[in-house]
């Protein structure tokens, strides 16, 4: 039998050089205490999940020569405005430690956490050989931050703003790009709001041979989006700017002849208000698109018919609801590379539908999509022979996440919850990973999730069950869940409690106005070490009310950092000490 | 299903160590939680019940509730339907040639107790809308010109447009005003006067 440590360091770690996945690599470090010891000083890559499970000093210690970090912040229902401002997830304490342990960091992957300027000028500043900057769903910095990073960074392969709340005092950022910057792989700044120069950008383009990502933001108009394209006919992503303009016939031609020039385009996204003539512009690229993003293209079902039956090589789509269930037919039917449909709606706050959008539209995808594996359907009625179709006809589906957009709703046909419907759902679909839950549930489908949905590792439920062993199911049967996120279900102290050892075996969980207890969430606190319990509340200390009342919200996370330090006035930690002091 | 409904009894307290809350609390019925659920309609009872029969009643209930009081708009719930904000930022209805829904713009009328809201929609031009002015709010309105504005009376109609500014109504074509029209303001009185005559 060989000897761990009968092969030289050396060999040992080139050997782990070819192991690229997080999981493996950890799997690596706990084979033996030198495999743990030759693999940590090798691992360049490393994402935290929850950015306060570990500390900055933690992770340096362990890992010293990271080039690689992605780290996430708020929890998830941070994006519905469920978490208070000021919550948490300022990253600047972990730029801080990395500014000085990894002075050859090269790629920073940010998401739902708090970014400053000041420490967007950190990084610049830090790191010699800066190349990747991910901000998604990120807040708290302004263009000035940006500024800082075109100026200073002077190998930025990537810079992406997804998705984040930026201020736009200045909009002159982009111009901080020195003349020598050629390295630009990739350029993301659709969420900006503010003008940038376009001269900068015309040259920045041009430059940058090897740009295979530009997405622009509302703020470039159709008339410079030809010039761009010509500096670029080697992009691979491109996200417009707005799509529309007075229907001039030499702008629409410059327009077409620049998207003939784009051979190698793959995605398209942006399209802010769009003018339907201008559309056909883009048919010649359709045929190779893989990807589509027209969830702010507020155009109607037949341009949108038009546009995708003409990419047969679709694999992603994010729509709107005008698509109707029409529209999905056709995807239906030229599509048959999709894996992935997103359907938003347009008009969520009506009290009656706007478009004529049902099941049936994501029945008809189902049926006739073979590979679709990725489901987002907001819609406004939904039955349990539905989700059994689909559910039969998918059962490769891995995400599906379906919202009705009435609270409870119930099977529009029979009046029935719609138990049965997801049940068959996690019961067909064996590699379900993430669920979101919506309509009227009772507690029998989590006897089903907990029954079925051993692969699940991400589960969403809203306005869903009837008390505690709805969620005892869930904590005791999903043996792979990681993040479970609860608002309004009437899930109290028993379950929690009862399936107090499970929570450590899981990222987080989240409960907004259930029925925990604040007794239970101090009793739960002090018995679970490795586990922080946060009582968020903003009606003032949890202590100044009954133990027996309920807490707005909870979040539990397990950690080896303990409590943190940051929280603001209306986060308290349920902690030894806490219970200890109010005893 | 009969194999897992045994947790009601048998949650494994004791096993785990850990018990609810304090002495003298008792442990069945859980009370209706302190904390509003930010739900309009949540008929559900929040307690822990597993009765079937009663869930069924409550979703009854709840679906009786719900037709009953239904909101006309369901921005009351925080954070639902889940959409991020700036999905939200880009909602226009499409207005498109066959709407049937009006171009509602608020009135108000000088020294009125409280405004008046119309339907630009209604009116051909601009005889008809302050014909419609004129009985609704009680006053004459003189006649306009190019030159002089409203002349004839205390009276004259106004309106703010699109880039804030309080404008002459007439002066531009009536397509033109019922798509940049916001709102209307009736002004009176020397105030009137000055926005009417040429300087």
């Amino acid at each position: 039998m060989l000897m761990a440590h009968s092969f030289p360091e050396e060999v040992l770690e080139h050997v782990f050089s070819f192991i690229r996945s997080e999981k493996d690599r950890n799997a690596i470090s706990l084979v033996c205490k030198s495999w743990y010891e030759i693999e940590r000083w090798c691992r360049h890559r490393l994402f935290i999940g929850n950015c306060y499970a570990v500390s900055p000093r933690i992770t340096i210690r362990r890992f010293p020569e990271l080039r690689s970090v992605s780290l996430k912040g708020k929890p998830h229902f941070a994006d519905f405005n469920l978490v208070p401002q000021g919550w948490g997830g300022n990253v600047y304490p972990w730029v801080a430690a990395m500014a000085q342990a990894y002075p050859w960091l090269e790629e920073l992957r940010l998401k739902r956490m708090v970014v400053t300027d000041d420490t967007l000028e950190l990084i610049s500043r830090s790191f010699k050989n800066f190349k990747v900057l991910v901000l998604s769903s990120c807040e708290g910095f302004t263009t000035d931050g940006l500024a800082a990073i075109a100026a200073n960074c002077r190998n930025l392969r990537e810079l992406d703003l997804r998705e984040s709340e930026v201020d736009d005092p200045s909009g002159n950022w982009l111009s901080h790009f020195p003349e020598s910057c050629t390295s630009l792989v990739s350029l993301s700044f659709a969420c900006l709001e503010g003008e940038v120069s376009f001269s900068a950008l015309e040259r920045l383009v041009g430059r940058c041979t090897n740009l295979k990502t530009l997405r622009l933001n509302q703020a470039v108009p159709l008339d410079k989006l030809p010039n761009l394209l010509r500096r670029a006919p080697q992009l691979v992503d491109l996200g417009t700017g707005v799509y529309s303009a007075e229907v001039r016939p030499e702008l629409y031609s410059k327009l077409a002849g620049a998207f003939l020039g784009c051979k190698e385009l793959k995605s398209l996204s942006g399209f802010w208000e769009v003018l339907p003539a201008y559309l056909p512009a883009i048919y010649p690229v359709c045929a190779g698109l893989t990807s589509l993003n027209l969830s702010y293209a507020t155009i109607q079902g037949p341009d949108l018919i038009k546009l995708v039956s003409q990419c047969q090589s679709l694999q992603r789509l994010w729509v709107l609801d005008y698509i109707e269930d029409n529209g999905l037919d056709t995807l239906a039917a030229s599509c048959k590379d999709l894996q992935e449909l997103r359907v938003f709606p347009s008009d969520p706050y009506s009290a009656e539908p706007n478009v004529s959008l049902t099941e049936q539209g994501l029945v008809s995808v189902s049926e006739g999509c073979p590979k679709l594996q990725s489901v987002l359907y907001f819609c406004r009625q939904m039955s349990n022979a539905a989700l059994l179709t689909i559910a039969r006809n998918r059962p490769n589906m891995t995400r599906f996440r379906l919202c009705i957009i009435e609270p409870q709703a119930p099977d529009y046909l029979t009046l029935q919850p719609l138990d049965a419907g997801f049940g068959a759902i996690v019961e067909h679909c064996n590699n379900l990973r993430r669920l979101s839950l919506s309509g009227l549930l009772t507690d029998r489908v989590f006897e089903y999730i907990g029954t079925h949905g051993k692969k699940l590792e991400m589960l969403s439920l809203a306005f869903a069950g009837d008390g505690d062993l709805g969620l005892h199911n869930v904590l005791s049967g999903c043996k792979s869940l990681r993040k479970l996120e609860i608002r309004d279900c009437p899930f109290g102290d028993k379950a929690l409690l009862a399936n107090a050892l499970k929570l450590e075996t899981m990222r987080s969980l989240w409960m907004s106005s259930c029925s925990v207890s604040f007794g239970a969430c101090k009793l739960l606190g002090q018995k679970m070490q490795r586990l922080n319990v946060e009582v968020i509340d903003e009606r003032g200390p949890p202590d100044s009310r009954p133990d027996n009342c309920s807490v707005e919200r909870l979040y539990v996370y397990r950690s080896v950092a303990g409590p943190r330090l940051d929280k603001p006035n209306f986060v308290w930690t349920m902690d030894e000490d806490f219970a200890l002091k109010l005893s | 299903m009969e194999s897992t409904v045994t947790y009601e009894g048998d949650l494994n307290l004791k096993a785990t160590e850990l018990r609810l809350g304090l002495p003298g609390t008792d442990e069945s019925e859980r009370e209706k939680p302190m904390v509003p659920v930010a739900v309009r309609n949540n008929k559900r009872p929040l307690t822990g019940s597993t009765d079937e029969s009663k869930s069924a009643s409550c979703a009854s209930d709840a679906r009786d509730g719900d037709r009953e009081t239904r909101p006309a708009a369901k921005e009351q719930v925080v954070g639902w339907p889940p959409i991020r904000s700036y999905r939200k930022n880009s909602f226009q209805p499409k207005k498109t040639e066959a709407d049937p829904a009006g171009i509602y713009v608020k009135v108000s009328m000088d020294g009125a107790p409280y405004l008046r809201k119309i339907d630009l929609k209604l009116y051909k031009g601009y005889s008809e809308l302050l014909k419609a002015l004129e009985d609704m709010f009680k006053f004459t309105i003189g006649e306009y010109s190019e030159r002089e504005g409203y002349n004839g009376s205390e009276y004259a109609p106004t309106y703010e447009d699109k880039d804030g500014d309080w404008m002459l109504v007439g002066d531009v074509p009536w397509d033109m005003f019922i798509s940049s029209c916001k709102r209307m303001r009736i002004m009176k009185g020397s105030e009137a006067r000055g926005l009417g005559s040429c300087a």
